[in-house]
């Protein structure tokens, strides 16, 4: 079966991407996105790590018709594990959790966080989700992403990767404000 | 007035600025509002912590709403990598309705350092605050709606024992 580096990932995802809008966590998730796929309606999120589920559930509770994908780590998510509580008990319909887990804080040099022995599918299931599903190859992702693109929320996909080597993609080019401006113009009122 | 529950009047102050995304972390000092919010149309988020307050009503600015953020001021450190690492830099908007406890040295162990360093904690950081006595809280909520507005950054109005009844 064939593995998944994180940018892979996010490339195989985003590439099917329509007009969903999606926040992306800090680190490498941002810089990996907005290398393989720029586009007004990603939200980067530079800082603030653990709160792109907080920031993807406010925007899809203030807009239940449009659907709200994010971009979350494995470490991100335990670091805000409260989010998962929250999401599964609003349980908004249009929003989608990724999580692409490699199992380390990858731009702080690969220090492993806990999920290597933590089941992240199995809390959110547990807190809740409509849909929960794990990913582990290029078709099992694609796959998984066709069932819960469309379907009824809230939907977890746990992405289970491998950090990518080489040189970083580079840091997020436009300036934090400006990332807001250009969300909010494209989130339609 | 003296028939009307503070926490009444502070909703419809909030309201009439325009306030229509309400999250927070339940505290004693501000129950009343909260209460008032559970019956209103308005609506109450919970959050399970502070900082994932704040994140919340920021992706609700994103979405086009205008957002307040209840707290007690012990959640206040929780909040500021948040307030600091994304409105402050994004230009994100919140209103942040504290709960003051520590007040003036007068309360339980745990409050009192928050309680004598909260104000200037934001202040330091850029975020500015009242403290509103009974009559000047209606005043503090349309001076932190400009903030937001003119500035497009959070604004604290920090509750001291005995604005709002419980």
């Amino acid at each position: 079966m064939d593995s998944l580096t994180t940018r892979e990932a996010i490339r195989l995802v985003a590439e099917r991407l329509t007009d969903e809008l999606v926040v992306c966590t800090t680190g490498y998730t941002c810089r990996d996105m907005q290398a393989v796929c720029d586009r007004p309606g990603n939200f980067y999120m530079i800082g603030s790590m653990g709160l792109a589920s907080s920031i993807g559930l406010g925007v899809a509770l203030a807009k239940p018709c449009t659907r709200v994908v994010i971009f979350d780590g494995d470490g991100a998510l335990l670091m805000g594990l409260g989010n998962l509580s929250m999401i599964g008990g609003l349980a908004p319909r249009n929003l989608i959790h990724l999580v692409f887990d490699n199992e380390v804080f990858a731009s702080t040099g690969r220090q492993p966080t806990y999920s290597a022995s933590v089941p992240l599918d199995r809390m959110a299931a547990a807190a809740g989700y409509a849909v929960v599903l794990r990913a582990e190859s290029p078709d099992q992702l694609t796959g998984g992403w066709e069932k819960i693109r469309t379907g009824n929320g809230p939907s977890f996909l746990l992405v289970k990767c491998h950090p990518d080597e080489g040189r970083p993609m580079e840091r997020v080019r436009l300036a934090p404000e400006a990332i807001t401006n250009q969300f909010m113009r494209t989130v339609r009122p | 007035m003296a028939l009307l529950r503070t926490g009444s009047v502070c909703l419809e102050a909030l309201k009439s600025r325009g306030f229509n995304f309400f999250t927070g972390v339940a505290d004693s000092t501000i129950s009343s509002l909260i209460e008032e919010l559970y019956q209103d149309p308005a609506g109450y988020v919970a959050a399970v912590r502070e900082d994932l307050a704040v994140g919340m009503a920021a992706g609700a600015y994103l979405a086009g709403r205008w957002p307040c953020v209840l707290m007690q001021n012990s959640g206040l450190g929780y909040c500021l990598n948040a307030l600091t690492s994304l409105n402050l830099i994004y230009r994100i908007p919140s209103l942040l309705i504290v709960g003051y406890r520590g007040y003036q040295g007068n309360d339980a162990p745990e409050h009192l350092v928050m309680g004598a360093h909260c104000t200037a904690l934001l202040e330091e950081v850029g975020i500015p605050v009242q403290v509103p006595e009974p009559d000047q809280l209606v005043s503090a909520i349309g001076w932190a709606d400009k903030v937001l507005r003119d500035r497009r950054i959070p604004a604290a109005v920090f509750i001291k024992p005995g604005v709002m009844e419980k």
